[in-house]
C-alpha cells in the first residue's frame, strides 16, 4: 500500500471517537438523500402511472374547423368584421387508414389504436344517463389503456352488440354483466338508437370516468356516431414517457393534423412534478454541503491536532503534496465508509416506509418505492468527490504548515 | 581532509518581517562538516543551535549565505528536490524522540523507506527489525511508542534516522530527557554507529560531559560561532 494510504487509515484509526462521528454524519446524510430521492420518484412514478394508466401518452385529432372573416384587412385598411368561432362537429381524421401502418412502423411508438368517440344517452327503464361512447379495437386499445387489467366483472371483448361499461354507470344504472341497456346519439336531426349487451365492467380509478365510460366495438360506434369509415382520433403510447411532447410535435408537423401529448393535456401535474423535482434537487444540495461542511471541519481541528506528526513526516522526507494527499484520502475514505452506511441506512428506511405508511385500504402506497442502483452509484460518487472537495482546505493548511515549526510544538 | 559534507558559508537567519521587527538570529555562520565526523554543537539557551540544526536539516531555508549540502548548493532547489535531499541525506532525532504515536516500532523505523519509496518490501521489514535488534529492542518490535520507556523511544528513533543509512544525522539534544545511564546507552549507540557505518553525527546538548566525548566541539554564542575544537580525548572512548 502506498504510503499516503497507509497513514491517512492509521490516522483515521488512531481517532476512532472523531472518524465514527464524520462518517455518521455523512452516512445521515447520503440516507435523507437516498430516502427522499427514492419516495419522491416512487410518488412522482405512482401518479403519473394513474394518470396514464386511463389516457394515451399522445392523441392525434382532426384540425379544428376555423371560421375566417371573409375579407382579410389589407395594407393601410381596417376592418371590423365580427366573426363568430364555429361550433365543432364530429369529424373523422383524413386519410387515417394510410396513417395508421406508418404510426406502427414509427420507432419511439409502442401501440397505435384509432377510436371513435363521441357523446350518447344510456337509457334503461326510467334512467338516463350522459355517456361517451368509445370505438375501438379491443387489442390494440389494451395496449394504451389496460382495460383488461381493470375489469371488475366479465370481459374485455367487443362483439357488434357488446358494451364495456365503467363501475359507477352499471351501479347507477342497475346493471351487471349479461345485462341489456340502450343508447340514443345525441345527434339532434337523426337519433340512433341500439342496445347493447353489458360484456364487462370496468373501474379506471376515476369515478368521472367510471360514471360515462362505454366501450363499444370500433365499427359499432362509426355506425352509432354517423362516422362510417372514420375515426376521429387517433391514441398512441410511447417508450419514453417525458419525450411524448417532442414526438407529438415532429408528428403535428408532418401530419398537419392537432396532435396533444400528455405533457400538454396536464401541465398542471407536469408543473407540480416539476417543481417537487426543484425543491428534491434543494434539499439534496443543501443536505450534501452540511455534510461537506462537517467533513471539513472535523478535518480541520485533525490537521490541528496532527501538526507535529505533520512536521515529522515532513522531516523525514514526505513532500508537501504528499500530506496534502494524506488527508484528501481520509476525506474520500471517510465520505466512502460514510455512502456506505447511508446506502444501507436509506435502503432500509425506504423498506420500512413502504412496510408501515399505506392506503385507507391497507394496500401498499405505491406499487414498487424502491433505491434504483445509479441513484447508490451516484450518492457513492458524490460523496467521494464531496468529500475530497471538503479535504481540499484543510489538506492545504496542512502541506502549509512549516515542519520546523511544526516539530518545535 | 575529504570533500565536506556540509559546507555552510556566511550563513544568515532572520525571523520576522524585512522592516524594523527583523531578528536577525544567525550572523554569518563559517562552518564545514567532513564525512563520518562526530561533532558537538554547545551553547547556551538562546544562542541559535536549534535554528542553525533546522538550516542544516533543510528544516528551514537560510535568510543570506550559501549551504552546500553533499556537493549540492541547496538555495537552488525545488522545494521537492529539497525534500528529497532531506530524505536521502539526513536523519534526525529529535529531544521528544516524536515517534509517530499511531505506528509501532517497527512501522517508525519503515517509514522514511516508505516516504522514499511509496511502498513497504518484505526485505526493508526485515531490515528494520534488524536494526531495531541492533539498538537492544529486538523484544519491542510491534510495540507502540507509548508501552515504550523513555530510553527505549530514543532508541527507536536513532533507529529511525539511521533506517536509509543517511551520511549525516541530525540530533537535537538527544539525550535531553532521559536519566544518566540511558543518555549514556544512547550516546554509546550514536558512537558506535558512527564507528561501523562513517555516519557524520551533529550533536546539540547541554551536557559538557557527553560533548566531551564527540571529536569535535563546536560553541555558538549570540548566533556567532565562538569556538571550534577537535577534541582528541574523545578517541577510544564510546
Amino acid at each position: 500500500m502506498p504510503f499516503e494510504w497507509i497513514v491517512a487509515l492509521r490516522f483515521l484509526r488512531e481517532g476512532r471517537l472523531q472518524t465514527a462521528l464524520i462518517v455518521g454524519g455523512a452516512g445521515a446524510g447520503v440516507a435523507v438523500v437516498l430516502f427522499i430521492t427514492a419516495l419522491v420518484s416512487g410518488l412522482q412514478a405512482n401518479t403519473i402511472k394513474r394518470v396514464l394508466g386511463t389516457q394515451a401518452h399522445i392523441v392525434i385529432r382532426p384540425l379544428e374547423e376555423v371560421a375566417r372573416p371573409q375579407r382579410e384587412a389589407g395594407a393601410g385598411e381596417v376592418v371590423m368584421p365580427r366573426v363568430e368561432a364555429r361550433a365543432q362537429r364530429l369529424r373523422s381524421i383524413d386519410q387515417w387508414q394510410a396513417l395508421e401502418p406508418v404510426l406502427d412502423a414509427m420507432p419511439g411508438i409502442t401501440a397505435v389504436s384509432p377510436m371513435v368517440s363521441g357523446p350518447a344517452f344510456a337509457l334503461r327503464g326510467d334512467a338516463s344517463k350522459s355517456i361517451a361512447i368509445f370505438g375501438v379495437d379491443p387489442a390494440r386499445y389494451d395496449r394504451i389503456v389496460a382495460v383488461g387489467e381493470k375489469l371488475v366483472g366479465g370481459a374485455f371483448r367487443l362483439g357488434p352488440d357488446d358494451a364495456v361499461i365503467g363501475k359507477e354507470l352499471a351501479k347507477d344504472l342497475g346493471l351487471a354483466v349479461g345485462d341489456r341497456f340502450r343508447t340514443l346519439t345525441a345527434e339532434t336531426d337523426s337519433p340512433v338508437t341500439q342496445t347493447f349487451v353489458v360484456s364487462g365492467i370496468v373501474d379506471l380509478g376515476v369515478r368521472d370516468l367510471n360514471r360515462r365510460t362505454v366501450y363499444v366495438a370500433f365499427r359499432t360506434a362509426q355506425t352509432l356516431l354517423s362516422l362510417p369509415g372514420g375515426a376521429s382520433q387517433i391514441d398512441l403510447k410511447v417508450d419514453d414517457l417525458f419525450g411524448a411532447e417532442t414526438i407529438a410535435r415532429g408528428l403535428e408537423a408532418r401530419t398537419g393534423l392537432t396532435v396533444e401529448s400528455w405533457m400538454r393535456t396536464n401541465e398542471q401535474l407536469l408543473a407540480a412534478i416539476n417543481a417537487q423535482n426543484v425543491s428534491t434537487g434543494t434539499i439534496r444540495t443543501f443536505v450534501a454541503l452540511i455534510v461537506a461542511v462537517g467533513i471539513a471541519s472535523v478535518l480541520v481541528v485533525w490537521v490541528v491536532q496532527k501538526r507535529r506528526e505533520i512536521g515529522i513526516l515532513r522531516a523525514m522526507g514526505a513532500s508537501r503534496g504528499s500530506v496534502q494527499r494524506v488527508f484528501l484520502l481520509q476525506g474520500a475514505m471517510v465520505a466512502v465508509a460514510g455512502s456506505v452506511l447511508g446506502s444501507a441506512l436509506g435502503s432500509g428506511m425506504t423498506a420500512a416506509f413502504t412496510r408501515i405508511v399505506r392506503n385507507a385500504d391497507g394496500t401498499p402506497l405505491f406499487d414498487a418505492i424502491a433505491v434504483p442502483g445509479w441513484l447508490y452509484a451516484s450518492a457513492v460518487g458524490g460523496a467521494i468527490v464531496g468529500g475530497i472537495v471538503a479535504a481540499m482546505l484543510p489538506a492545504r493548511a496542512a502541506a502549509k504548515l512549516d515542519p520546523a515549526q511544526a516539530i518545535r510544538m | 581532509m575529504s570533500a565536506p559534507l556540509v559546507q555552510l558559508t556566511d550563513i544568515r537567519k532572520s525571523y520576522g518581517s524585512a522592516t524594523d521587527l527583523e531578528v536577525e538570529v544567525l550572523h554569518g555562520i563559517d562552518l564545514a562538516l567532513a564525512p563520518g565526523e562526530f561533532t558537538a554543537l554547545i551553547g547556551p539557551s538562546g544562542s541559535g543551535k536549534s535554528t542553525l540544526l533546522n538550516l542544516i536539516g533543510l528544516l528551514e531555508p537560510p535568510s543570506g549565505g550559501s549551504y552546500v549540502l553533499a556537493g549540492r548548493e541547496t538555495a537552488k532547489l525545488s522545494e521537492n528536490d529539497v525534500t528529497a535531499l532531506r530524505a536521502t541525506q539526513i536523519g534526525f532525532v529529535f529531544q521528544f524522540h516524536h515517534l509517530l504515536p499511531a505506528f509501532t516500532a517497527t512501522e517508525n523505523v519503515l517509514m522514511p523507506g516508505l516516504i522514499a519509496r511509496g511502498r513497504v518490501t518484505a526485505e526493508r521489514r526485515e531490515a528494520a527489525r534488524e536494526l531495531l535488534a541492533d539498538v537492544g529492542l529486538a523484544d519491542r518490535l510491534d510495540y507502540l511508542p507509548r508501552k515504550l520507556s523513555g530510553g527505549q523511544q530514543q532508541r527507536v528513533a536513532i533507529a529511525r534516522a539511521l533506517s536509509l543509512a543517511p551520511p549525516l544525522v541530525l540530533a537535537d539534544e538527544p539525550t535531553g530527557n532521559l536519566d544518566t545511564h540511558s543518555a549514556d546507552e544512547i550516546f554509546a549507540l550514536m558512537r558506535r554507529f558512527n564507528a561501523r557505518s562513517g555516519t557524520a553525527f551533529l550533536i546539540v546538548t547541554h551536557d559538557p560531559r557527553l560533548a566531551r566525548r564527540c571529536d569535535r566541539i563546536v560553541e555558538l554564542v549570540d548566533g556567532g560561532i565562538a569556538g571550534d575544537r577537535p577534541n582528541l580525548a574523545s578517541k577510544g572512548d564510546g
